[in-house]
């Protein structure tokens, strides 16, 4: 989307912060001082949110291309999350997260047990999805996002975040996306 | 007295694990599939008590001979035990499994239950090749991978939220532990002693 410009931007304004960098520990802090000051957002990406790596083993049991659904199966068991740009945090609205887990409804390799939905304009999105059951040792949901199902240009991330307790009814899970 | 008190215990040991995990709510959402491979999980736990017990002869009634020849058809039982556990795991979920056997799962119990599953391996191809050994080797060999199968699926299972209850579950690994402990004592050949010594 609009990665191209910020990019040439903070090319262009990391020269002096390297160099200040390479001046010394109190220097680097100067520059960072600098960056909440007159730079606005875009000294912040050198230095700023660093992307979501992806967790082990987040893609098993991954369908590809689920369909964008406003809730999987019955719901009950609401899962939130918010999609940021890597280095200067802005939203994302409009990115195609996909959801799945094992659930009181089926297995996660089952395509039931799939759906996705798009973030709003704040970058959020939620899924109301059947409760997550314990399986395999843990209570998981399972979120992709991947670049093969959406065209805004982001290096695909898989994760897998844990429930807290068995009973729990929501679970949360951000995105800060790079481009690819 | 003492016959009633150890049998009904050690009933009470291995029943109790598996009665409670039947009344697991998490049944009703799992497959037949994934549900005998946990059950075979629960049983492979089980004849880890009964092997050091048997191994030591501490079950009363039983003659020597027999406890050697069930302690044999443990160690058979644990491996089909360990494959059914294995298996049925793979066809629910198998990029999971592979995950464990690679030793990349994000989960640590799957590391612990890995190594168990190869000291289990080891320890039957130890017994298959068990005559070229003497016997202080084929015990200390013998002994050192029991306690590396009951240490790694004690974790295992403790670490892991499913089917089987808390209380029981605790419980029949600190009994496992126990029981396979006080063997390993007393069985351990007093080689190393004497070396220390001289």
């Amino acid at each position: 989307m609009t990665s191209a410009p910020p990019i040439t931007a903070t090319s262009a304004l990391r020269l002096p912060s390297r160099r200040a960098l390479l001046t010394g520990g109190a220097a680097a802090a100067a520059g960072a001082v600098l960056a909440g000051g007159p730079f606005g957002v875009l000294p912040a990406r050198a230095a700023g949110l660093a992307p979501t790596p992806t967790m082990r083993g987040g893609a098993n049991n991954y369908r590809p291309g689920a369909p964008i659904v406003p809730r999987i199966g019955g719901g009950g068991f609401a899962m939130s999350g918010r999609v940021r740009r890597a280095g200067d945090g802005a939203p994302l609205s409009g990115i195609r997260i996909q959801i799945w887990a094992h659930t009181t409804e089926g297995n996660e390799r089952d395509a039931r047990s799939h759906g996705a939905t798009l973030t709003d304009a704040d970058g959020r999105f939620v899924m109301d999805m059947p409760q997550i059951v314990p399986a395999f040792g843990q209570a998981h949901a399972h979120l992709a996002y991947d670049a093969e199902f959406d065209d805004h240009g982001f290096q695909t991330v898989f994760l897998r975040p844990l429930l807290q307790s068995r009973g729990d009814t929501s679970l949360s899970a951000d995105f800060v996306l790079v481009s690819a | 007295m003492r016959r009633i008190l150890i049998w009904g215990g050690l009933g009470l040991a291995l029943a109790l694990p598996l009665a409670v995990a039947a009344t697991s709510p998490l049944l009703a959402w799992r497959d037949a599939v994934y549900i005998t491979a946990c059950f075979a999980g629960i049983v492979g736990m089980e004849v880890l008590l009964l092997q050091p017990l048997l191994a030591g002869r501490s079950l009363p009634g039983l003659s020597p001979r027999l406890s050697r020849r069930l302690h044999a058809a443990g160690g058979a039982l644990l491996v089909a035990a360990v494959a059914v556990h294995v298996g049925g795991l793979a066809v629910t979920s198998p990029p999971d499994v592979v995950d464990a056997l690679l030793l990349r799962a994000p989960t640590a119990f799957s590391v612990f239950g890995v190594v168990a599953l190869w000291g289990v391996v080891a320890t039957a191809v130890l017994a298959l090749a068990r005559r070229g050994l003497s016997a202080a080797a084929w015990r200390i060999a013998h002994l050192s991978l029991a306690a590396v199968i009951v240490t790694g699926s004690a974790i295992h299972a403790i670490l892991i939220d499913g089917t089987m209850g808390t209380v029981t579950k605790i419980a029949l690994c600190v009994l496992v532990a126990a029981a396979t402990m006080r063997v390993t004592v007393r069985f351990w050949p007093r080689l190393g002693l004497r070396r220390v010594r001289a």
